[in-house]
């Protein structure tokens, strides 16, 4: 196949072809974020978390329809408030959802599986209530559309730059917050042992459902940031919940480097096969091989040492 | 017979004064007449199906529910304003159409099981529903063996044929074959390069797009990839697009990925302005998730636009958005849809009779003379003659038309050489 094309097109092909791969990444590392807090720290298996994300790009849709309309001026730059108010709409319902169903489950972490699924259900059946059983397109700012030229044969997609650059401001935050911060270390200590870290006077209470609401919140951006490259309707969320999970546990699930890793081997070895291969055919081989490495490493790439 | 008996007897000026003096209480009493004619339930209802001297009941079987919903709902829309004007010009043999709404939820176990309650329970006397293959895959069986009537509005790919189903879409032939055709020419091209989801519409379209490509045209098709449903990450195969280089993508992918692999196309700097892509699987629905900015420029191939410029359509248009809102778009299949009812009503005219039997053997040769799309008729092995076109999306979402065949085009679902 590459026998017709010069050294300089081959060359920048790879570069695409590089390019294209760490976008993927960043779009599985942005993905799985909320849900390695709430299902990789707190050990609740959230099957609604497409449909935290898909909130978040209906608060985008939304936002950028009320500054069509009233102050188009701005519009340009809607996209950032818009971001904002998908992390405060998503980790409100986050808290939410967490008060009236999750804590009365978190001693039976399995069951969580079945109510989550049912939230997911009723949450699409809300969504296409409210706003149509149509795909809704969400315009974007001229500035976030098409390419970067760098050379002839090399252009860089600007919405996969944008992605890039937000899961990396995202990680570093998650990573401050979780492992830097007095809250970050309740969070950890909650998650340990509960019962101890309520006796030392944490509110545990209270720590739950921020930590839900943060995880949820972080889906919210992520759903924002995605109105740029998929689709935005009542059930696009379970598009990404099978990728987000196959992240999450590949990387060991309560390590946010794991995570990291995980999306990155994944992301990596998807696009590349996807290059020499068909996109099927990408997906099967690579599923295989997390397949494979699941069974040999059951904990995942990263796990925390427990004395058992 | 008595016609001709008449003309024998009366000379010429006397007929006409007889006819004219006929004419005039008959038309002061014109809404009651068309009641006083319609036939007896016992003579056009002989399997006991659920028609009154009032009324007549049709099921409609569509996803309101589930993933499919983004795709249904217009079909269900379109069903139920055809109802509702049937109903406005006296009903079908003098009785008004009710329907009976279920939901197949996007499940197609539920298809089938609601097509059998709408049969058997209900003794529906015609089905305007599915969507997918699958669906229909799963509800042939039932109609079949319940002997029911269903009308079927999606473009698909062929390979089937029921003395129970009526085909009101475009079968892949009928589809493809015109517009590869017209691309070929207009544009020069050689080389085609096939995107699609993976499952079997996309494979059987382009498997007869293929066989068209390399042996009519004699092109190329320098790829053909496929995409698990719901993906939504297209990069990779843009790059291999851009090392390709093809005269033509060619595309059907469907659903969310559909939205993504169009913003992705944009994002990497493929202007399909000066990039030919023809695609069979975006509608106007479609382009209501993708925006206008992200598909402007690109080709479409079926046989319905909203932009249709013709006296039925001018009528069509402002009915649909007076009924469901200003804002609605009506692609290809919402307007399949919407020719179900007329054509079950104008076959059971023409059969004088509500009888599935009947209706199957009068359907062909039935002609639809209002539909949005111009004309169509139905053929000996239930679908339709239709014209197929190819339009260019604009901006605001629209196609603009740029070709259509000049005659009707046969479907053909059993395509020799193409299989």
């Amino acid at each position: 196949m590459f026998g017709d094309y010069s050294l300089g097109d081959l060359g920048s092909i790879f570069v695409m072809q590089g390019f294209a791969g760490l976008i993927l990444f960043s779009v599985y590392v942005l993905m799985a974020l909320g849900l390695a807090i709430i299902f990789g720290q707190m050990g609740v298996i959230n099957m609604a978390h497409g449909e935290f994300m898909i909130l978040g790009a209906y608060v985008t849709w939304m936002t950028s329809n009320l500054f069509q309309s009233y102050m188009p001026s701005l519009f340009g730059g809607y996209f950032f408030l818009a971001m904002i108010l998908a992390f405060l709409a998503s980790g409100a319902l986050g808290m939410l959802v967490e008060w009236v169903l999750i804590r009365h489950l978190y001693k039976r972490p399995l069951d969580t599986l079945l109510a989550t699924w049912g939230l997911s259900l009723m949450l699409q059946q809300a969504y296409r209530s409210v706003f149509g059983a149509r795909e809704v397109g969400v315009d974007l700012p001229q500035w976030m559309l098409g390419s970067l030229h760098v050379t002839d044969s090399i252009e860089v997609p600007i919405n996969g730059v944008f992605v890039m650059c937000l899961t990396v401001l995202i990680t570093i935050a998650v990573a401050y917050v979780m492992y830097k911060s007095r809250w970050g270390r309740q969070v950890r200590a909650v998650v340990q042992n509960r019962i101890m870290a309520g006796a030392v006077g944490i509110n545990t209470e209270k720590v739950d459902r921020y930590t839900f609401g943060l995880g949820c919140g972080i889906a919210g951006i992520a759903g924002s940031a995605f109105t740029m490259i998929g689709s935005t309707g009542p059930t696009s969320g379970q598009l990404y919940i099978v990728d987000t999970f196959l992240v999450v546990v590949f990387g060991g699930a309560a390590s946010l480097l794991g995570t990291i890793a995980s999306a990155f081997s994944i992301s990596q070895t998807q696009s590349t096969l996807e290059f020499f291969m068909s996109g099927s055919m990408a997906k099967v081989l690579t599923l295989l091989a997390v397949v494979g490495i699941l069974m040999l490493r059951p904990q995942g790439l990263f796990a925390l040492k427990v004395r058992k | 017979m008595s016609d001709e008996a008449n003309k024998g007897l009366l000379s010429p000026l006397r007929r006409k004064l007889l006819m004219g003096m006929a004419a005039v209480p008959a038309l002061t009493m014109l809404p009651r007449a068309s009641f006083a004619q319609a036939p007896a339930t016992s003579a056009v209802n002989t399997t006991g199906l659920a028609v009154t001297d009032t009324e007549v009941t049709v099921g409609i079987l569509h996803s309101a529910t589930g993933t499919m919903a983004i795709s249904e709902t217009g079909s269900i829309e379109a069903e139920k304003l055809a109802i509702e004007q049937i109903n406005a010009m006296g009903g079908v043999l003098g009785r008004k159409i009710k329907f009976i709404q279920e939901d197949g939820a996007s499940d197609w176990p539920t298809f089938a099981e609601k097509a059998k309650k709408l049969l058997v329970n209900d003794k529906v006397a015609a089905i305007m529903g599915c969507w997918t293959s699958a669906s229909r895959k799963a509800v042939l069986p039932v109609m079949e063996q319940y002997n029911g009537m269903l009308y079927y509005p999606t473009f698909y790919e062929g390979l089937e044929q029921s003395k129970n189903v009526i085909y009101t879409g475009q079968e892949a032939t009928q589809q493809i074959l015109a517009g590869l055709n017209w691309i070929a020419k207009e544009k020069g091209a050689k080389t085609f390069f096939f995107i699609g989801s993976d499952y079997i519409w996309p494979r059987t379209s382009n498997k007869i797009a293929r066989k068209h490509v390399e042996n009519v045209l004699k092109g190329k098709v320098v790829g053909e990839e496929y995409y698990a449903l719901g993906s939504t990450q297209f990069n990779s195969v843009i790059n291999k697009i851009k090392l390709t280089k093809p005269d033509v993508i060619f595309t059907d992918v469907v659903g969310g990925s559909n939205v993504a692999f169009y913003k992705q196309l944009k994002a990497a700097g493929i202007d399909l302005a000066k990039q030919p892509l023809l695609t069979i699987s975006v509608t106007e629905d479609e382009i209501d998730g993708i925006g206008g900015e992200n598909i402007a420029g690109a080709y479409a191939c079926m046989k319905y636009f909203q932009s249709l410029d013709n006296a039925n359509n001018k009528a069509f248009v402002p009915a649909f958005k007076k009924a469901w809102g200003e804002k609605t778009v009506i692609g290809d299949v919402t307007q399949a849809a919407y020719l179900g009812p007329w054509l079950w009503k104008l076959t059971v005219e023409k059969a004088g009779s509500f009888d599935v039997d009947k209706i199957a053997a009068a359907s062909p040769g039935v002609e639809f003379k209002g539909a949005p799309e111009g004309y169509v008729r139905i053929h000996e092995n239930h679908h339709l003659w239709s014209k197929t076109r190819v339009g260019r999306a604009k901006l605001d979402g629209q196609f603009e038309l740029i070709y259509e065949t000049a005659d009707l085009v046969e479907p053909d679902p059993f395509p020799k050489g193409y299989q």
